[in-house]
């Protein structure tokens, strides 16, 4: 009955859709404001129904209803609740529909406090919105249905992939499709703009703040997919350049570009065209990420070719929006105004300088993600494109752009001055020449990449911190007054100084892990010391256990620093009955922002255990980066001037705060 | 600054950057690409000693022998040839003699493939893609290692997941594969 229910609601949705990509373009065209408003009821109904559809699911799960294909393939009756719930989104039909259900949340977000949009703005927007939306349910309906029903019920369920009984399911796939759906608002407001014509300051002051949660919430969920690999996986790696990641990095690199972008546009009405374009492409990659990771095309191009029906609808889905907007792109693009006029050593050239650099690094990836699949089906050939070809492209075009990084706060509009921001800059430049110093110093005999690279980070967030300074006039003005100016600042640049902070922090932490990353490899039997940099590590006792689901062979390590004892460390082994898979759970030890990371590995008969033994130095860092940077983006979200800006756009960014 | 100039700067600072980025892919194109063979091709193709590659095939059953120090040997077999594997570090949790397995590494000149990198999939139905479709092309494909869309789908999950084991560490490139 249930799942029935959800079936339904989730066709009534589609029925929504339709109406919603439809009516509204016909009132905008007519001039009639009811057909337009069709817009409004019909995206908030749209999210009614989806949600009614995604909690039906969500039951179907925690009631074990194995009369349900998706359950069954998905759950066990034995598994703790948590993990039925994020069960639900840890396998295919699930995480579409937890996909189209966030692709009708922002449109039913834009319809409740859109109030403030121009009309004809707000129902081309949500109708284009229904166009993706409308394809998304025809995908699910037809191919990926996850009310199917099975004749027989089975008793019991096959388990959830036990790599996905984690609380990091619960966080990630969620938070990373907020970002990756976010940006087809973006997309929208894009289109709309080209099928009006018009495009001005204010687009962008509407636009910006949808960008920044979509960019927020990506951020996150990629800093939280990484840790999770970094933990679960149990080898202590924690970015692997493989395709379903850079499946998420290009829109984050292209989504960065577009928020900076998009101050060009806001400030100074420059860049329409190519902000356009880029919104486009932020979202296709979205898309294409989507492709890539839904359509079983990575795992194994044959299962592509046999079963090809979902993978070619989704490739359908991609080819006709990305095809189509960028065909209406070319024929419209022309008719947008041109916009304020600057000097390429201004903020705007600063800007459009770090849009080269994110989005020639985002072509990279894309190449190197791509390359292999095209290669494969074009020659047959089989090759493997990893970390190292990912090192070499991606690191040089980083690096000018991490220098450009803290000149670009400095410039002024329109015409920069910089040898101005150079002077600025010396206090940074000189905190980083000391590090390198320093360091270099401390490691004399290892290589020169590690200092200078960490001396670059310095360089970062020193100058983001002068930037700071000098807004402020802190050494210039008494302190009292520098604090009142401080207080002073607009959200937005504070939102600046936190997020290009969080990238030196983020460059420090993954220069240190790579660089100085300690291991120990061996055999350990009870009562055996590892020391690894500095630390004791000695295997204390090995123990069986009983899990919900699982048995778990659990290791208990002591671990001393001078002879001092600090903690126990608890690495285990699980194996999952129902599946017979097991997982390894690694023990993390965090002391300041470095970590040791034990991992188990196989028993020998002799009864000795293989370990895996890490020490990390700085390693959080490299999540806490991104942390900041987020932090920085809903500084910059509560900024008051978009709340009270120009064409009052209060409302809306009321409901963005909601939304956070 | 008049308009057209301004436009020409951005283009042809464009182009600069872009043709930088381009030649560091063709650059690291020739460099870093790794091609797979499966133990046949290997003789087929008298791969050179040291020239690293991934090797594809099933473990022989019966094959593995595990030494002092996690050193460990296998064969990888795909029907036609044999060829032995050295490894010394941590299997991945889902392998298994009679699987699908993908080592990465070179030939030593005693012609054993020394691996440094092994990976196998965290899905115990999951057959290496390489070493599924290479299989298949020699008509040595079996349906009970049968894999659906939906195992892959749902193996892309969880982002590195089909990266496992590593070996003895090589300092720079070790730490991210």
């Amino acid at each position: 009955m249930i799942a029935e229910a959800g079936h339904y609601a989730l066709v009534l949705a589609l029925g929504l859709a339709l109406i919603q990509s439809t009516v509204p373009l016909l009132g905008a065209r007519w001039r009639d404001v009811a057909l337009m408003n069709v817009a409004r009821s019909t995206a908030i109904a749209q999210l009614i129904f989806v949600a009614a559809s995604f909690a039906a699911l969500v039951t179907l799960h925690v009631c074990s209803d194995f009369s349900v294909v998706n359950v069954f393939e998905n759950s066990h009756s034995m598994k703790p609740l948590i993990y039925k719930i994020t069960g639900v989104w840890g396998n295919h039909e699930g995480s579409m529909l937890l996909w189209v259900s966030i692709l009708a949340l922002f449109g039913g977000l834009v319809a409740i406090f859109g109030n403030n949009l121009p009309l004809s703005l707000r129902a081309h927007v949500l109708a284009v919105q229904a166009w993706v939306a409308s394809a998304f349910y025809l995908f699910i309906l037809i191919t990926s249905n996850p009310f199917l029903r099975i004749a027989n019920p089975p008793i019991e369920g096959r388990d959830l992939n036990p790599v996905l009984q984690d609380i990091g399911l619960a966080v990630h796939p969620p938070m990373l499709y907020l970002g990756y759906v976010g940006f087809s608002i973006s997309f929208s407001f894009a289109i709309a703009a080209l099928i009006e014509g018009r495009i001005d300051a204010a687009w962008a002051r509407w636009v910006r703040p949808w960008t920044l949660v979509a960019w927020i919430f990506l951020t996150l969920g990629i800093a939280m997919g990484s840790y999770w690999a970094y933990y679960e996986l149990g080898w202590g790696g924690w970015w692997f350049w493989d395709p379903v990641e850079n499946a998420s990095l290009m829109p984050w690199l292209a989504g960065t570009a577009l928020l900076h972008s998009l101050v060009v546009m806001e400030k100074r009405n420059a860049l329409k065209v190519w902000t356009i374009l880029l919104s486009i492409l932020t979202f296709s990659l979205s898309l294409l990420g989507t492709f890539l990771v839904r359509s079983g095309v990575l795992t194994s191009v044959h299962a592509f070719a046999t079963d090809p029906t979902r993978g070619v609808f989704i490739l359908l889905i991609l080819c006709v929006f990305i095809g189509g907007s960028l065909s209406l792109y070319a024929w419209r693009a022309s008719a947008l105004k041109q916009g304020g006029l600057f000097a390429p050593i201004s903020r705007e050239g600063a800007l459009v300088l770090n849009n080269l650099f994110l989005t020639s690094a985002c072509a990279t990836v894309f190449v190197g993600t791509l390359y292999p699949l095209a290669l494969e089906v074009i020659t047959g050939d089989k090759i493997s494109v990893g970390a190292p070809f990912f090192n070499l492209t991606f690191g040089p075009l980083f690096l000018p752009l991490m220098i450009a990084v803290p000149f670009g706060p400095l410039l002024a509009w329109k015409r920069g001055d910089l040898l101005g921001a150079a002077q600025r800059l010396m206090g940074a430049g000189v905190a980083a020449l000391i590090a390198v110093a320093v360091l270099w110093a401390w490691t004399r005999g290892g290589s020169a990449f590690a200092p200078l690279a960490i001396g670059l980070a310095v360089f970062v967030i020193a100058g983001a911190l002068s930037d700071l300074a000098e807004r402020i006039g802190l050494f210039r003005v008494p302190l009292g007054t520098a604090v009142r100016r401080a207080r002073g600042m607009p959200r937005s640049s504070w939102g600046t100084v936190f997020a290009h902070a969080g990238v030196g922090v983020a460059l420090i932490g993954i220069v240190c892990e790579t660089t100085w990353n300690s291991e120990y490899i061996g055999s350990m039997k009870i009562s055996d010391v590892a020391p690894i940099a500095g630390y004791e590590l000695r295997l204390d006792d090995v123990k069986q256990r009983h899990g919900p689901n699982y048995r778990e062979m659990v290791a208990q390590f002591s671990a001393r620093l001078d002879g001092r004892l600090l903690d126990t460390m608890t690495p285990s082994k699980r194996t999952f009955t129902t599946r017979g898979a097991t997982t390894t759970e690694a023990a993390l030890l965090t002391r300041g922002a470095s970590q040791l990371y034990i991992s188990l590995g196989d028993t020998a008969r002799d009864g000795t255990i293989a370990v895996r033994i890490y020490h990390k130095p700085l390693v959080l860092l490299i999540w806490f980066g991104p942390v900041l940077m987020a932090f920085g983006g809903m500084l910059s979200l509560s900024d008051r001037r978009l709340r009270v800006g120009a064409p009052k756009p209060a409302k809306s960014l009321r409901g963005l705060q909601a939304a956070e | 600054m008049t308009r057209k100039q301004r436009r020409l700067t951005i283009i042809g600072g464009s182009l600069a950057v872009l043709a930088v980025a381009a030649a560091l892919v063709l650059n690291a194109m020739g460099d870093s690409i790794l091609f797979f063979s499966t133990p046949a091709m290997v003789a087929e193709k008298h791969i050179q000693a040291g020239k690293r590659f991934r090797l594809g095939g099933l473990v022989q059953p019966g094959s593995l022998v595990r030494g002092d120090n996690l050193v460990v040997t296998f064969q990888v077999a795909d029907g036609i040839a044999t060829l032995p594997v050295f490894y010394k570090g941590i299997l991945p949790d889902l392998f298994r003699e009679g699987q699908g397995v993908v080592a990465e590494g070179a030939l030593d000149s005693s012609g054993v493939f020394k691996a440094d990198t092994v990976l196998a999939k965290h899905d115990e139905n999951y057959m290496p893609k390489d070493v599924a479709d290479a299989l298949k092309k020699q008509g040595r494909w079996k349906d009970e290692h049968g894999t659906k869309p939906t195992d892959g789908a749902k193996a892309g999950e969880i982002p590195g997941a089909s990266r496992s084991a590593q070996g003895t560490p090589q300092p720079g490139q070790g730490a991210l594969r």
